[in-house]
């Protein structure tokens, strides 16, 4: 437990470094939420490859390193309702408000966006409000 | 080809980024926002460690003219921080913290076999499906400025 935070050094490192390669190689920001949505709402234009090819490398290289790497459980909730309710709300919230945490967070953080670091500050609260309210209060998750 | 190769190239570090930062452990997510329980500050390096690079890229980017394949640079963000920006945040930080997943871990769960990550994918796709609904339904109400 007490190493977690180096590794989360170590691979948010890989996550800037994967931002920073497709910002200045293919010239487009890394939101996986604009990513995603754009291939289901019919907005991806002439980018649809690129997306599907971003997507793909993010599915694949987990399957390849967790042969080296054993992860854990993903620690998901066995509720259908709150697995279902989040996915509509982080589906919904992250197109509305036009990014997710690596949009907004780290592409929109680190070049000062005020849009950034707006949508960062109420997700992150709303995210705390929620963990209390469905953990500790109606002790659902 | 090479759009596509250093796409699948990108897609690949950030996959591998978030399986190892932890980010694909809905406990780990969890845990960063609950501090009134046993708080988990994880979160806050795997930003602080993401935003470094991508900070040195933007500054690089701002003395280009175009990307080293030739596409346009992003535009400049846009300042205004809108009612679409925060409802959609407040959406988002709520389904965040009840699942503990966001749109890239919950792509880069996709090939591990844990079964209630397609229950929330299927899920968020249909939010992202309908949101341009939510967002053209938030805009006439808009009051005139």
């Amino acid at each position: 437990m007490q190493i977690d935070w180096i590794w989360g050094l170590i691979g948010g490192g890989l996550i800037g470094t994967a931002g920073a390669m497709f910002l200045l190689v293919n010239g487009r920001i890394m939101g996986a939420s604009g990513l995603i949505g754009g291939l289901v709402d019919g907005s991806a234009g002439n980018t649809k490859w690129e997306r599907v090819a971003f997507l793909t490398g993010v599915v694949l290289m987990p399957i390849l390193l967790r042969t080296l790497y054993p992860s854990g459980d993903p620690h998901l909730s066995d509720n259908l309702i709150v697995l279902a309710a989040a996915g509509l709300l982080v589906g919904v919230g992250t197109r509305l408000a036009n990014g997710c945490t690596s949009g907004h967070g780290v592409c929109g953080m680190s070049r000062l966006s005020i849009r950034g670091f707006a949508a960062t500050a109420c997700y992150i609260l709303a995210g705390g409000v929620s963990v209390l309210l469905f953990r500790h209060l109606l002790g659902v998750i | 080809m090479a759009r596509l190769f250093f796409a699948f190239l990108a897609g690949g570090l950030f996959g591998a980024g978030l399986l190892v930062s932890g980010m694909t452990d809905a406990a780990k997510v969890q845990g960063w926002l609950d501090v009134f329980g046993a708080w988990d500050p994880t979160l806050a390096f795997v930003m602080g460690g993401a935003i470094v690079p991508m900070a040195i890229a933007w500054r690089i980017a701002a003395r280009r003219r175009a990307a080293m394949l030739g596409s346009a640079l992003p535009p400049k963000p846009s300042t205004e921080v809108d009612r679409k920006l925060v409802i959609g945040s407040v959406l988002f930080g709520v389904g965040w913290g009840l699942a503990g997943l966001c749109p890239g871990p919950s792509i880069a769960l996709l090939g591990l076999g844990a079964p209630g990550v397609y229950i929330f994918v299927a899920a968020m796709l249909t939010g992202m499906i309908l949101a341009p609904r939510v967002r053209s339904r938030l805009d006439k109400t808009v009051p005139a400025e």
